[in-house]
């Protein structure tokens, strides 16, 4: 999605990274609490930095994650498309918020990117224990406020120097 | 980076054509799992798409497949020898278990000739190791290293050193993806080895626990009973260990009682399985044929 031409490879490496943390072995403990990666990831960029990675990216990669899970195909493509088209849609107006407004933004984002999923999974059958179902939205809003606060200071620290 | 406020300007047309592309690709998302539901329809994609992500799978497991084989370079004399000496001793025991076994393979070769049915020939296995990656966490599913390229088909049983283990649902290249007997969604036919008591061992989802629930309050059935793979369904090859039942509660009043079984295999350490093939000549219903992939 480089359409300026320059610096393509930032973010490439940013969702290669992002699935490779999807997939990699946890303790079975904290296994449930494994934030969707991909989808803070393309969250944060759309909210933040719009068209950045457009629908097509989430869509991709959505795929790559219905393989690399052994769900059914299209099913976090859905889910993806869907919570990235809504945060672009309204971006110049959740942009404005306060950082607790969207953090709550994110939750909702997240917590529909679950649902779309577990919807999925009840249509086809797949029975999926509930409440662990929304642990991810838990860890991955906090994650989403580490990278704002990271990122965040680390541009602005950018900018002073200049 | 880019700074935020550069997209104020690019709204009005491009905000409608970001809702047509939405519905398009949703449409395309829609289409994809329906095909897929339906089971085969879409093989040939993901087989293409599975090549695709491979890179990714390896990564993953690289780490922790060096790791592995860095253990083996540092190991300690003191505890290649022990281990050395436990193996020496364990094969001794095994020895003199197959003295007997030639024996009884013999004496139930002539039984069968005698009862006139199909003799069970060998089967044809190969090694293949676990990828270590981490797949939906409510199923029980995992990759193995080999794909169509080494002859795997969907359906093929999976054993390890213990007893049954699973069996492969989809092929790729390079690639396949396997699911556990305790998978919620699976079923393994088993027959009690004591006394040839058919039934089914349903997965729970948890991989130290099986299911039984198809045995009445009447059936004869006790805590650490083997349970072996019945051939049944033509799925997994008669005759191996399952599971061992840890649990019997007899429910007054309900038809059937509940019957908890323990896995032999180790299913969540193991990290190399064999892959069977069932020889030719054994009878196999049309099913199980109908979905090898040659």
């Amino acid at each position: 999605m480089a359409r300026s031409g320059h610096n393509w490879l930032t973010p490439a490496l940013t969702l290669m990274a992002a699935l490779v943390l999807s997939v990699l072995p946890l303790p079975q403990v904290i296994a449930p609490f494994r934030p969707d990666w991909v989808a803070v990831v393309l969250l944060y960029s759309s909210l933040i930095a719009p068209r950045r990675y457009g629908l097509l990216t989430a869509f991709w990669m959505g795929l790559a994650l219905d393989m690399l899970s052994g769900a059914l195909l299209g099913q976090h493509a859905l889910a993806l498309l869907l919570i990235v088209y809504l945060s672009q849609h309204f971006h110049l107006r959740i942009r404005v918020f306060p950082v607790s407004q969207l953090a709550l933004t994110v939750v909702v984002l997240l917590a529909l990117y679950e649902f779309v999923l577990f919807w999925v999974d009840g249509v086809v059958g797949r029975t999926v224990p509930l409440i662990e179902r929304w642990a991810p939205v838990v860890s991955g809003t906090l994650l989403w406020a580490l990278v704002l606060v990271f990122v965040e200071r680390g541009r602005q620290a950018a900018a002073a120097r200049m | 980076m880019s700074a935020p406020g550069q997209f104020i300007g690019g709204q009005g047309r491009g905000e409608t054509s970001l809702g047509a592309r939405f519905v398009l690709l949703a449409i395309v998302c829609l289409a994809l799992m329906l095909l897929d539901h339906q089971e085969s329809h879409l093989a040939r994609l993901r087989q293409g798409l599975s090549v695709v992500v491979y890179p990714i799978q390896v990564l993953v497991d690289l780490p922790f497949a060096s790791w592995q084989s860095m253990r083996g370079w540092v190991t300690e004399r003191e505890l290649l020898l022990a281990e050395n000496e436990q193996l020496k001793r364990e094969r001794l025991g095994v020895n003199f278990r197959l003295q007997r076994l030639d024996a009884l393979e013999v004496e139930n070769q002539r039984l069968r000739e005698l009862l006139d049915s199909t003799a069970v020939l060998g089967h044809r296995v190969l090694i293949a190791q676990i990828l270590a990656v981490d797949l939906d966490p409510y199923r029980q599913r995992f990759n193995l290293d080999r794909g169509l390229a080494d002859g795997v088909y969907v359906g093929q049983a999976l054993l390890d050193a213990d007893g049954v283990v699973g069996q492969v649902v989809e092929v790729g290249p390079l690639t396949a993806e396997a699911v556990l007997i305790t998978d919620a969604d699976h079923a393994v036919p088993v027959s009690v080895n004591r006394n040839g008591l058919r039934t089914i061992a349903v997965g729970t989802g948890d991989s130290s626990r099986l299911r039984l629930p198809y045995l009445t309050n009447s059936a004869d059935i006790e805590v650490g009973d083997l349970l072996v793979s019945s051939g049944l369904g033509g799925v997994f090859p008669s005759g191996y260990p399952v599971g061992r039942v840890i649990e019997v509660r007899i429910r007054p009043g309900q038809s059937f009682a509940e019957v908890i079984a323990k896995p032999v295999s180790e299913l969540d350490r193991d990290q190399e399985v064999l892959l069977v093939w069932t020889d030719e000549d054994e009878p196999m219903p049309p099913t199980a044929r109908l979905t090898e992939v040659p």
